[in-house]
């Protein structure tokens, strides 16, 4: 196998690489969504289009993938390599796909349903691996796609057709799980605050690790106007979180430490809509980096020998 | 002991003369340790088998695990033969019993004829039984004895194996060289005292109690090759690495476990990674991402496991992703028997997801046949972009066999993704087979490839349309339908027509080709037929069962409630052929020839027991297109 993964189908014809030409939004554009008009995931569609724009990011290592929901439909959107998987098993999908190939980008897409119920365990173990890669999950507080039912993050109280006479569970506190779970870059933001939500996208961005941004992203089919606490324009306030800027003055001292835990877990515990922004932020090392000192070493160990040297040293022990 | 001496039948009883050991030469003998697993009976059996396949002897072992983690009783058998050794042996020759339960549960095992060389300081066998020559040894009190009184008997083992070693006439500086191998990574003092209880089990006067001693025949191997020696995890790992393999996740489970545990510390020394997910459902999903990327990729679990990977299976179905997945069998459904064998998977294999979902099954027949039936996954799974399937099982997974050093410079498979840059790309194409192309990879008009859980169009974009669904379904069956023609048809051993085939597959292959041979040597028109390539079948099978008057499956099944064994079932259903039916099992264990032949010869009794071991190579002929050897269209390809 010298071609790597050839089959004989068609698989186009094999050229040599012509030059590059600006990303522009026409060329990662892909289908026209088919989210119900008003619908919060546009917006961050938009974000995500415009961020691309901006970084100029080689086309083809752009990798869009997602799990099953409304949100998760995402990757159909983008002209890019991706993939549509399975129901909540995301996370591991892409942190396959980081951990072989670190020269990709590797963006996912999903939901509340999907991140924090069905796919919830994985959320936790990726956090806590740290496995390179920028996660937006579209919390609408509903399962969207299978027509309002209680999601993990409905609030008491919320009638769906799985609630008839309200949501009676305990909602999961997205920050709060991310927090413990060990996650190294987590924020909050709302699909009305377009800026912001761009902001916390390139911060995810550049962060090296497990990256996670919570958007409010609302759900005009099944439950409407919920986030309109937190968005101006419908009377609400969008409370953004005040990072210290290590400059020793008086403000500062109130200012949030992103790298503080505690702390962040008390802007986590602030009573609905709470606020956005940057909740916490580490540098601790990924599983990518991790791995890759074993290779490392374990390589330097055979004295770089080939693929062949090296299994047959292993069966001559065997003789 | 296939030559039967006249054991030391006179002389050697337990209080008789002091008499010289006169050699006498074996082709093959069965050697059954039993004792506790934490007296490292597999440990001295493992020796044995390594020193077997130095030596240039084939062999193969057998044993019980305890469910118990504090351990319990067990065994450890070791075949070893000048010539092909097929199965391990359904009695044994040579039984060492350490404790009186050793000796009570396994006397029936021994041939008559055969020696039990049991501790006398914790067994006291039933010396009227006239069966059986008996060789005490007060193994306990001499190795604590020989290691300085520190009152542990560990290295009992080890003193065991220098009994043997004096009795089979093995080639000391070579077992020495093993033991001093295995502990070399230890302290000193550990290979000093290991050498010092072989020394002494080696130095004990055998002789006072055994007037002779063995010496295996030394038949050169036609290869000429030197062996190799492991376990068919071990070599299910390593022919991974071979084929290209370089990423994988699991979860631990018995008995696929020592597969990942080989791969994740393997793996980085060729800059590869195998991950220990945090469940079922992650690992196949970790091993769909790195084949996605563009590195084919591991998973494997046993039953349990692969349940809870269906949907991801279902979904590298449908998205055409190429994956390798390993199910090493055990007892099922659920828990079941954990450290027992079964081959009751197969089903779940072919048809385990939702949907139609094909995808490849494959099965190795012998530990060196994991080898390269692994290469052969992996190879299919690029060509076709399909996940496949490795169906092992325990007995494979844990026993030990002596084989051929594979040619590597022919075999190992670069591992490297393919990034050139393609004018344009098309993941589904109608009419042909789906390649798949990782991200990475420039599509110069621009338009890139979405892989979809969705039913899809040629770009992958999703559809409802009735049409497309017909038409992509039988898109991904076709692709198999292709595969069956370069399978090759398997060699029919034995008799190539007659009265019955004995049809096989998986582990099962040495029980049931000994059982053929053994029922020729007694007159019966009998054949086998090994199938590795489970689904898609080979074409051209119904030649074969033209040729007999019945076909009987062996499997280590159940026969279901229509009462046909599982593969069976499938053939069945394949070939409308009511002279198909199976002989099936569920005690856990593996096949013993006997049992097959009372199962599948009803009544018979057969006078003749020798094993004649002519002409029963494994043929490892895989579907690499110098092995095509039949093309004939058996089924239509077109679209519908
Ligand atoms: C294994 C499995 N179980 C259930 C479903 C059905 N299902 C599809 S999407 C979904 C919930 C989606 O909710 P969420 O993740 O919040 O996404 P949204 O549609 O709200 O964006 C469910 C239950 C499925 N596709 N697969
Ligand atoms: S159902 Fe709700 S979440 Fe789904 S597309 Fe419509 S508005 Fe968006
Ligand atoms: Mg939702």
């Amino acid at each position: 196998m010298n071609k790597g993964t050839t089959g004989n189908g068609d698989g186009g014809t094999a050229v040599a690489e012509p030059p590059r030409e600006k990303l522009t939004k026409k060329a990662i554009t892909a289908d026209h969504p088919t989210w119900c008009p008003g619908c919060g995931d546009f917006a961050v569609l938009a974000a995500f289009y415009k961020v691309l724009e901006k970084r100029n990011l080689e086309h083809e290592k752009i990798v869009t993938l997602a799990g099953i929901g409304c949100s998760s439909r995402f990757p159909y959107f983008v002209n890019g390599h991706g993939a549509h998987y399975i129901h909540g098993r995301a996370v591991p999908l892409a942190s396959g796909i980081s951990l072989a190939r670190p020269d990709l980008h590797v963006f996912l897409f999903g939901g509340d349903g999907d991140g924090f119920s069905i796919g919830g365990n994985h959320l936790d173990h990726g956090a806590r691996k740290n496995i390179n890669m920028t996660y937006f999950i579209m919390d609408n507080f509903v399962y969207g796609l299978t027509k309002k039912q209680t999601s993990p993050t409905s609030p008491i109280g919320f009638k769906s057709k799985t609630d008839p006479t309200g949501a009676i569970d305990q909602p999961v506190n997205p920050m709060k799980k991310l927090i413990s779970a060990g996650a190294t870059f987590i924020a909050r933001t709302h699909a009305t605050q377009v800026k912001h939500m761009m902001e916390m996208i390139d911060r995810a961005f550049d962060h090296q690790g497990f990256s996670v941004i919570e958007c409010l992203s609302e759900c005009v089919e099944f439950f409407p106007d919920v986030f309109d606490p937190a968005d101006p324009k419908k009377g609400g306030s969008f409370e953004v979180i005040q990072e210290k800027k290590w400059d020793n003055t008086p403000e500062d001292e109130l200012r949030h430490d992103v790298t503080d835990e505690l702390a962040a877990y008390k802007l986590a515990q602030l009573p609905f809509p709470g606020v956005f922004g940057v909740f916490y932020q580490s540098d601790r090392p990924t599983k990518n980096a991790l791995e890759k000192k074993w290779i490392q070493s374990s390589r330097e160990k055979t004295g770089n020998a080939s693929d062949l040297e090296i299994l047959q040293k292993t069966f001559d022990r065997m003789k | 002991m296939s030559e039967r001496p006249d054991t030391a039948a006179q002389t050697a009883a337990p209080n008789g003369e002091r008499a010289d050991l006169r050699p006498e030469n074996i082709q093959d003998a069965v050697i059954r340790l039993a004792g506790n697993s934490q007296d490292g009976i597999q440990t001295a059996g493992a020796f044995l088998a390594r020193l077997a396949g130095r030596s240039d002897h084939d062999v193969m072992t057998y044993m019980t695990i305890p469910s118990t983690i504090s351990g319990g009783p067990s065994i450890f058998q070791v075949r070893i033969g000048s010539g092909e050794v097929l199965s391990a042996g359904d009695e044994a020759d040579f039984l060492v019993a350490f404790y009186q339960h050793s000796y009570q549960d396994h006397i029936d095992f021994l041939r008559e004829g055969g020696v039990l060389l049991y501790d006398s300081d914790n067994v006291e066998p039933n010396l009227d039984d006239k069966r059986f020559f008996y060789v005490g040894v007060p193994i306990t009190g001499l190795t604590i004895e020989a290691l300085g009184g520190t009152a542990r008997d560990k290295g009992k083992n080890i003193f065991v194996l220098g009994l043997i070693a004096k009795i089979f006439n093995l080639d000391v500086d070579k077992l020495k060289k093993l033991i001093t191998e295995k502990f070399a990574s230890k302290d000193e003092s550990i290979v000093n005292t290991a050498l010092m209880a072989f020394q002494a089990g080696y130095a004990y006067p055998v002789g006072n109690v055994l007037a002779k001693h063995y010496r295996f025949e030394h038949i050169p191997r036609p290869s000429g090759r030197a062996q190799i020696t492991m376990d068919g995890n071990q070599a299910l790992a390593y022919g991974l690495i071979a084929g290209g393999v370089r990423y994988g996740a699991g979860y631990p489970i018995t008995p696929w476990s020592s597969v990942m545990e080989t791969l994740r510390r393997e793996l980085p020394k060729y800059g590869g990674i195998f991950v220990q997910a945090e469940d079922e459902l992650a690992s196949v999903s970790i091993a769909l991402g790195c084949s996605y990327s563009g590195y084919l990729a591991v998973t494997g679990s046993a039953g349990p496991g692969i349940s809870l990977k269906a949907e991801a299976i279902g979904w590298a179905s449908m998205a055409e992703i190429p994956l390798i997945v390993c199910n090493i069998q055990r007892g099922g459904p659920s828990t079941g028997l954990p450290t027992n064998v079964e081959q009751s998977d197969l089903h779940q294999a072919i048809f385990g997801s939702h949907g139609d979902s094909p995808r490849v099954v494959l099965a190795p027949s012998s530990v060196e046949d994991c080898f390269y039936i692994a290469i052969e996954a992996a190879r299919i799974a690029r060509k076709y972009s399909t996940p496949v399937f490795i169906l092992s099982d325990t007995s494979l997974a844990t026993r030990i066999e002596a084989f051929d050093e594979p040619d590597l410079s022919k075999l190992m498979v670069n591992p490297k993704p393919d990034l050139t840059p393609r004018q344009t790309f098309k993941p589904y194409p109608i009419d042909q087979i789906t390649q798949h192309v990782p991200p990475g990879t420039r599509i110069l008009d621009g338009k890139y490839p979405l892989l979809a859980g969705l039913e899809h169009d040629e770009m992958g974009h999703p559809t409802g349309s009735p049409k497309l669904h017909m038409a992509m379904t039988a898109k991904r069956r076709n692709k198999l339908r292709k595969l069956a023609e370069e399978i090759p048809v398997p060699e029919v051993y034995g008799d190539q027509e007659g009265d019955m085939l004995l049809a096989g597959w998986g582990s099962t292959y040495g029980p049931i080709h000994d059982a053929v041979a053994m029922a020729r040597e007694n007159g019966e028109k009998v054949g086998a037929l090994h199938l590795r390539h489970l689904h898609p079948l080979p074409n051209g099978l119904e030649k074969i069962f033209e040729k007999f008057k019945r076909i009987v499956t062996v499997e280590m099944n159940d026969q279901g409630v229509y009462g046909f064994g599982q593969l069976a079932t499938i053939l069945r259903a394949r070939y409308c052929e009511p002279k198909i039916t199976s002989f099936t099992k569920t005690d856990g264990l593996t096949f013993r020839v006997k049992e097959i032949l009372d199962g599948v010869f009803k009544g018979k009794s057969f006078a003749a027991r020798h094993i004649p071991r002519e002409g029963a190579a494994i043929v490892h002929a895989g579907t690499a297109p110098e092995n095509v050897k039949s093309t004939r269209e058996v089924v239509p390809q077109g679209v519908g």
